[in-house]
């Protein structure tokens, strides 16, 4: 009897596995690759002006004081432009918010910051994409947490909408 | 009928709305470099790792301009004397195993490896008793 229990372990299994397969199937798939350099120092880089309107920018402008916010965005971006007020409403709360344009246009910054606002103190061209390869990004829009020593120390992926907000001061008030 | 047909070639130009950037792309993105043997080490490691934002693809197999910036961060890091490994360390501190196409044993890697090991020394356990026990047995009745 017990070797014939022992027979039915095969089938269990696969059952099992099928079963696991088929959960998973029906399981949203996660399609972000979060950056493995929460934690770490912010990589010291220095970039170009985005458009003439503000100055360029580099590590030395994260670090220090207080806690800021890193934007990594452009222009050509759709979700962009659905955080951009979001970006401003955290900006009057008093918030300083770097900009990074990834491979974008002075020209395409400039008409971007006119239609939906500007809530950066200064935006860096990166035309090759550098400075989001060492910071672990993987796409538009993403915002970072950079507390005053200059340590990376939260990573939001996608557009902030209107209920992210206040997770994001939170971030902020607790890299203080 | 003139305006007809401009109307017509004007709706088949029309543009999607912008999905990626009119950028050119980084200058080693799609241009060798001149050493063929450092070619080829930059080749073999762009053929593993992972293109981003499009995940099933390596960069070298990749037109996504951020998998082009990833082969210019390869080809220009190659360049200037790194290490193919110490390029794929490099990646892998910023995105996780993830983007390595290359498996490595690490805390979460590690069942991968260990499971067919431990199958095969089951297998061949089994097998070791039961002819094991078959020789016993025509021992026995020798």
């Amino acid at each position: 009897m017990r070797g014939r229990l022992f027979l039915w372990v095969p089938l269990a299994l696969f059952a099992f596995i099928a079963g696991v397969a088929g959960y998973m199937l029906t399981q949203e798939k996660d399609e972000f690759v979060e950056s493995a350099m929460i934690g770490q120092p912010l990589p010291d880089f220095a970039l170009k002006p985005a458009f003439v309107g503000l100055p360029g920018a580099a590590r030395s402008d994260l670090v220090g004081g207080k806690p800021r916010l890193l934007n990594i965005w452009a222009s050509w971006c759709l979700p962009c432009i659905a955080e951009a007020p979001q970006l401003e409403a955290l900006q009057a709360q008093g918030v300083e918010i770097v900009g990074i344009a990834i491979r974008d246009r002075p020209e395409d910054v400039a008409s971007f910051l006119t239609r939906y606002g500007n809530p950066y103190s200064r935006i860096g061209a990166d035309d090759i994409s550098e400075v989001q390869l060492a910071i672990g990004s993987s796409g538009v829009p993403e915002t970072f947490v950079i507390d005053a020593a200059g340590v990376i120390r939260y990573q939001h992926i996608g557009d902030i909408r209107p209920e992210h907000v206040p997770g994001l001061l939170a971030e902020l008030e607790k890299a203080k | 009928m003139i305006r007809a047909i401009v109307l017509i070639f004007a709706a088949l130009l029309a543009v999607p709305a912008l999905a990626q950037d009119t950028m050119p792309p980084a200058p080693y993105a799609y241009n060798q470099l001149e050493d063929p043997r450092l070619e080829a080490e930059a080749a073999a490691l762009m053929g593993t790792l992972r293109c981003l934002k499009c995940q099933s693809q390596s960069i070298a197999d990749s037109d996504a301009p951020m998998a082009g910036d990833m082969r210019h961060q390869v080809r220009t890091r190659i360049l200037a004397g790194e290490s193919p490994e110490h390029i794929r360390a490099w990646l892998i501190a910023r995105y996780g195993d993830y983007v390595s196409y290359n498996p490595t044993i690490s805390a979460s890697t590690w069942p991968l490896f260990a499971v067919p090991v431990l199958l095969i020394l089951i297998v061949a356990a089994v097998l070791l008793r039961r002819l094991g026990k078959h020789r016993g047995d025509e021992s026995g009745a020798a």
